[in-house]
């Protein structure tokens, strides 16, 4: 188990080691100049070039690397002079936050009933219930966020005044995070749940061929102990990797969703930043959401791992 | 039969629904099963055998219906009864041994759970009681220590294992009637013959009834007390075991017979064989099922189906054919003695193919995997493995799963090049690596393939397949010369020109691998090496390939390095063999030599594991104890010391054995020197 | 089978193109038996013609601003009523199929060639190369897609070109991914061991004997990117980094209307319901060709 758990935290690591090199590429090196970036085109060559110093932007390319991932990892985020120079780190950690509540009343929503929608296609593999099943997870359900997002508010927010339009990040009333979260929660779920669906179906479809289910048939167990008992146990065991990965894909769902409802997560901090070219605040918002994806792929590993005896944990 | 009957089953018809429309899997099957008998259901790929033994269970695909008939269970009808009355027989009073044991378990329960779960809803124990009952059950079925064994899931046990819990989870509830379908088609020869032996005592201990389905004439000689022949979904014949196998009085069963491999002493015999292939579901006629490729076929044959009628030999023998009386009083004889193959097949002086002290660890191996992988260690696959293959003639090798009888022929072709050894191809050295060989030396040595359903591409024609081999190892050769050559090696292969133009899934199994044949023989090797070629195969297809190999052999004067598991094939077809057991060569003799005393105590086992065709052979197999031990972690001195019954003592496990001379080309790899292993091993077995 | 009177010579049989020929058109017609998958084909087909026609359906120019026609709602002479600059809806939703449909188009068909590439190379070559090429690809699929796309059109900048370069390198890997376990299990059959046993080049092997059989798995790829891609590009439109104004893009339509939306609620309706109607129509259909190659396991 323990060395099960370091040859997956090396990979996570690699994995982060890579992502973040591309992260770093791509914000820091395509974009060109930082230093007129910051100091604006008018600045004097002088300036430029002490900023650069000061910066480490005279340095070869990989040291460059280091400092920025060495600053990162110690917690020197920088400041974003965007939102009038305010520390970055607080503030992503305050949006990351309010993402989070979001994205767990999403997944409260989501999970059970799509891993029930998707067990009841399987189980009724071409028969008409799955016929609709399948139709209304690939039509009405896999839409964009900001089409579904659109449509809730026209008809949730706007015409029976339930809920309100925007939402802001609830406090501890359970009854707040209801009104606040239900709309841009139920945009979230509908993305979700045509994947998890689907995959929760092909693993149920998958798992009913294969020869155990005969043998457990022939015990003389009742259908419903068939399936509860052998079958689902198996079929899903795949869904618990699909659920982490939706949660990364959440992440990028909510983007969309939280500009839709002008929620102050994580998303809408990034999009601004894109929007004003604030780099050093897109970095460090970026690299957080890769980390919790990472981490959610890794947790995902091991609860498979962990319940599924084929997969050794030694 | 003495006992009353358990399973009677009268006219049965079982249809399915193809695209074409109901089309009749089984047709008028007629059969009973008495208490204390164990039945045989014999039958080729496509005879209907599991479906009659799934039906008779009343278990059913979705698009299958029972249209006529009655099956009736201790004298219970059941051909109509309800699913929820079906659960109640299911389990407790009929159960079902299924072909693939790891496949049939449920990979994420425990073994004990499995087995527990069958008493706990039939008998409405504790689970503390089941539990119990389990344990003791795998005990029966003599599982060491299966307190431990209970608490695993079934990836954590062996092959063997994993069948014999099959076994315990039918037998726990004291079933009237235990179908068994193939149970031991994916074991090794020496761990079927532990199962047989196991099945045969429980049967005799608890008096049941069973049916056993399978397409091993030897194993259905051995255990069976009574047997049924099927062929196109029908009964061809059923008789008590003796006369079945003794006096066979169906064309078909007489001709399946003569088409098993045997050891020969001369190289230039064939096989009788049975030509063509059986009929699919949707392509039967009217006529006899078995008409098209009978020998003794008349008009009559053709146009009506003749009826089963009762030989007369007692209650239970009956036939299906027109001129079963002709067979039955020697008016008709069906040719079954073997024939002749033309040409010379002498071997010639020289080798083709040296190899020398090939190696080959499959490691595991970067800094990815050592990070992802769980498994470091390496598998030992070949240990200082030499071989010669002389010219014009066939080396054998022969092993059990696990023993690197593949690696060795991969190494030689260079697919999976060895890590280091040396290879000589007409006295010359060569290439561990293929990319490193010319294309000469690739023309010289090619390769028949294991599974005829993968070794063609689906989207070539079977003229394309060949020309381009053609084409690539003899590039001088002119368009027209390469379309005769086609044309001649489908001839060669007994297909008709026509076949040029197939794609792969327009022919049968054995029809591919005749394409594959032909494809390694496209451009004029001197060495085939072919990968147990007829293991995907059924019986009567295997000797049509085994025969044509001989007579390839001789056409073409090459030599072949055969791999097979299957002893006999081996030696039917082999001038010289080599035994191999985890990735060391054991034992090496020409084929009368190695089938002769003395041998190695592995050769000896397997030997005497492989089921005799005849019932009245008093078959005695050594079971061999255990398992073959992991091939990551091989036993010290003597590879086979955690098996050998002829083990001597501490230096077995400490000490690599020496060979040892047993005269002429014959060496053994043991601590017993020659004659004293004659002496012990021809007193009889251990 | 037996076989019936053979031809005394063989006559030439159907090429490897004209056998994959019929198969696609033996899926054409499978599709056309389910209701479901029908419907998608209509749909994909009606847009692709809307975008290919625009110049001939559109009444006025997309950027065209008609005086004293802002804010005007459906009607006869404009069908999907005005925006609030007084541009024609229907018009410019015409013209919008045009890059919904001409982006994913390109991004997929240039992430299943580089793709396919990748994976059949490292699905055959195997042993290290494939897994440090794996692990990178793992990693490029450990971000996000949209936060990706984000960052590099932040970067790079928005323009049709800069978007289909980012959804491709996105794509690129899963691509490579699925080619590459479908490989897996046809690199060690017979036939791919027969090429290499007499010499075939490496090229040879990944075209002519391992892309056949991957083909089944890749249209159904293919399919799902273009939906993914379709919702992507949408996505990108909306939160304003897809292709720049004046050029009408469904997303950036919708999200503009989004204001306005008290005014002219239509200029929100019709872009929207545009892009529920193809995603839809490409979901039924991408579904369909998924259940008809998955059914047929063994191939085209």
């Amino acid at each position: 188990m323990t060395g099960f758990l370091i040859r997956r935290i090396g990979l996570l690591v690699i994995t982060l080691l890579i992502t973040s090199a591309v992260i770093f590429l791509l914000t820091q090196v395509l974009p060109g100049d930082t230093a007129r970036l910051v100091l604006g085109r008018d600045a004097r060559p002088e300036a430029i070039a002490q900023f650069r110093a000061e910066n480490g932007l005279d340095l070869p390319l990989p040291m460059q690397y280091v400092n920025w991932l060495t600053r990162f990892v110690t917690g020197d985020w920088g400041t974003a002079f965007t939102v009038g120079n305010a520390p970055i780190r607080p503030l992503v950690l305050e949006r990351l936050g309010n993402s989070l509540k979001l994205a767990i009343m999403t997944g409260l929503f989501s999970v059970p009933i799509s891993i029930l929608l998707g067990v009841i296609a399987g189980l009724r593999e071409n028969k008409r219930t799955d016929v609709i099943i399948s139709v209304f997870t690939l039509s009405v359900v896999g839409l964009p966020e900001f089409v579904t997002g659109l449509i809730l508010i026209n008809t949730l927010a706007l015409g029976l005044d339930w809920f309100p339009t925007a939402s802001s990040p609830p406090g501890a009333d359970i009854l707040d995070w209801f009104r606040q979260l239900t709309l841009p929660a139920l945009s979230a779920t509908f993305v979700l749940m045509a994947y998890i669906v689907r995959m929760t179906r092909a693993g149920v479809v998958d798992e009913l061929k294969k020869p155990y289910v005969r043998t457990a048939a022939l015990k003389g167990l009742s259908y419903r102990t068939v399936i509860v008992r052998h079958v689902l146990r198996n079929a899903l065991l795949p869904t618990i990797t699909v659920i982490a990965l939706s949660f990364g894909w959440m992440v990028g769902g909510l983007i969309v969703i939280e500009n839709v409802f002008n929620y102050p997560g994580l998303g809408r901090l990034m999009t601004g930043a894109v929007e004003r070219k604030d780099l050093p605040l897109l970095q460090a918002s970026v690299m957080m959401v890769i980390f919790f994806f990472a981490s959610a792929n890794l947790i995902a590993d091991l609860l498979y791992g962990l319940l599924n005896p084929r997969i050794r944990l030694e | 039969m003495s006992g009353k009957p358990v399973i009677q089953v009268r006219d049965l018809t079982l249809e399915y629904k193809l695209k074409s429309g109901w089309t009749p899997a089984i047709r008028d099957i007629s059969l009973t099963v008495y208490e204390g008998q164990i039945h045989g259901l014999v039958g080729e790929s496509g005879s209907g055998k599991s479906t009659l033994a799934l039906g008779l269970m009343r278990y059913m695909a979705a698009n299958a219906r029972i249209t006529a008939g009655t099956i009736l269970f201790d004298g219970q009808d059941i051909t109509h009864l309800p699913q929820n009355e079906l659960r109640k027989l299911w389990g407790k009073h009929i159960s079902l041994v299924p072909q693939d044991a790891l496949a049939a378990l449920n990979p994420s329960l425990k073994i004990g759970q499995q087995i527990a779960e069958i008493v706990r809803l039939h008998e409405g124990i504790s689970s503390a009681e089941a539990h119990a009952r389990a344990v003791e059950m795998l005990n029966q079925v003599r599982i060491p220590d299966p307190e431990q064994v209970s608490r695993r899931y079934a990836h954590q046990i062996s092959g063997g294992q994993q069948q014999r819990v099959t076994i315990a989870m039918a037998l726990i509830a004291r079933p009237k009637l235990l179908i068994l379908d193939e149970p031991t088609t994916s074991l090794d020869v020496t761990t079927q013959a532990s199962i047989i032996e196991l099945v045969r005592d429980l049967m005799r201990e608890r008096n049941a009834a069973a049916l056993y389905v399978s397409h091993d004439l030897g194993v259905v000689a051995q255990l069976c007390d009574h047997v049924t022949v099927l062929y196109g979904g029908e009964v061809m014949a059923t008789a008590p075991v003796v006369p079945l196998f003794t006096r066979p009085i169906h064309p078909y069963t007489i001709s399946l017979l003569a088409s098993l491999p045997r050891h020969t002493q001369a190289t230039e015999t064939r096989l009788r064989t049975i030509e063509g292939a059986a009929p699919a579901l949707d392509m039967r006629t009217t006529g006899c099922a078995f008409a098209a490729r009978c020998p003794a076929a008349l008009d009559k044959c053709h146009a009506a189906r003749p009826p089963l009628e009762d030989v007369g030999e007692g209650p239970d023998r009956y036939v299906r054919c027109h001129r079963w009386r002709e067979i039955a009083d020697g008016t008709l004889v069906i040719e079954t003695a073997p024939g002749q193959t033309q040409g010379d097949s002498a071997p010639l002086p020289g080798h083709v193919l040296k190899a020398h002290d090939l190696n080959k660890t499959f490691n595991v191996s970067g800094m990815f995997e050592l990070l992802t992988e769980k498994e470091r260690t390496g598998v030992r696959a070949l240990n200082d493995v030499s071989i010669s293959i002389r010219a014009r003639s066939t080396l054998g090798v022969v092993g059990e799963s696990g023993s690197g009888k593949t690696t060795l022929a991969r190494a030689i072709i260079g697919l999976e090049p060895a890590d280091d050894g040396t290879i000589d191809l007409m006295n010359q050295a060569i290439s561990l690596n293929l990319n490193g060989r010319t294309r000469d030396e690739l023309r010289q040595m090619q390769m028949i393939f294991q599974n005829p359903n993968d070794s063609l591409n689906p989207y070539r024609t079977v003229g394309d397949a060949l020309a381009r081999t053609i084409k690539r190892l003899s590039p001088d050769l002119t368009r027209d010369a390469v379309r005769a050559r086609v044309l001649s090696l489908l001839e060669a292969v007994r297909l008709t020109p026509d076949y040029a133009n197939r794609f792969p899934n327009e022919l049968s199994g054995g029809e591919k691998q005749r394409v594959g044949i032909a494809r390694a023989f496209a451009a004029q090797p001197s060495l085939v090496i072919a990968d147990e070629p007829t293991s995907a195969l059924d019986v009567s297809v295997q000797a049509v390939i085994l025969n044509l190999l001989k007579d390839l052999r001789a056409r073409e004067g090459v030599s072949y390095l055969f791999i097979s598991h299957d002893l006999r094939a081996v030696s039917y077809l082999a001038d010289w063999i080599v035994v191999m057991y985890l990735g060391q060569i054991v034992e090496v003799g020409d084929a009368d030599q190695v089938y002769a005393l003395p041998s190695h105590p592995y050769t000896e086992a397997l030997l005497s594991a492989l089921p005799t065709p005849d019932p009245t052979v008093n078959h005695m197999p050594i079971v061999l104890e255990g398992d073959p031990p992991s091939p990551r972690n091989l036993p010290t001195g003597c590879p086979f010391h955690t098996r050998c019954p002829r083990k001597i003592g501490k230096i077995c496990e400490t000490d690599a054995p020496p060979w040892q001379d047993a005269g002429g080309d014959h060496a053994i790899r043991c601590h017993i020197p020659a004659d004293e292993l004659l002496a012990i091993q021809s007193k009889g077995a251990p | 089978m037996a076989a019936t009177n053979p031809p005394a010579t063989p006559v030439p049989a159907p090429s490897i193109v004209s056998r994959g020929w019929r198969a696609v058109r033996g899926a054409f017609s499978e599709i056309a038996r389910r209701p479901l998958s029908l419907i998608g084909l209509v749909l994909v087909v009606f847009f692709i013609v809307l975008a290919l026609l625009a110049p001939v359906i559109a009444p006025y120019n997309f950027d065209q601003i008609i005086r004293g026609a802002a804010r005007q709602a459906p009607s006869a002479e404009h069908v999907f009523g005005t925006d609030m600059l007084g541009r024609d809806i229907f018009s410019r939703v015409v013209y919008g199929s045009r890059e919904i449909l001409a982006i994913p188009a390109a991004t997929t068909a240039l992430s299943l060639i580089f793709g396919a590439s990748i994976g059949l190379f490292i699905g055959f070559r195997g042993g290290w190369v494939d897994s440090i090429i794996s692990r990178v690809l793992d990693a490029l699929l450990s971000i996000p897609a949209l936060l990706l796309a984000l960052v590099m059109l932040a970067t790079v900048g928005s323009s049709p070109g800069g978007i289909i370069a980012v959804i491709v390198l996105l794509y690129t890997p899963i691509v490579a991914r699925v080619t590459r376990s479908s490989v897996l299990s046809v690199r060690s059959t017979g036939y791919v061991e027969a090429a290499r046993l007499r010499g075939e080049s490496l090229g040879y092997i990944l075209f002519q004997e391992l892309l056949p059989a991957v083909l089944p798995a890749l249209i159904v790829e293919g399919a799902l990117r273009f939906s993914y891609a379709i919702f992507l590009t949408a996505s990108l439109g909306f939160l304003g980094l897809g292709v720049q104004p004046p050029s009408p893009d469904w997303g950036r339509m919708v999200n503009e209307a989004r204001d306005s939306f008290r005014i002219t609620p239509w200029s929100l309706w019709f872009p929207t319901g545009a892009i529920a109607l193809l995603i839809i129509g490409v979901n039924l259909l991408s579904d369909g060709l998924r259940r008809i190659f998955r059914r047929e396991g063994q191939g085209l």
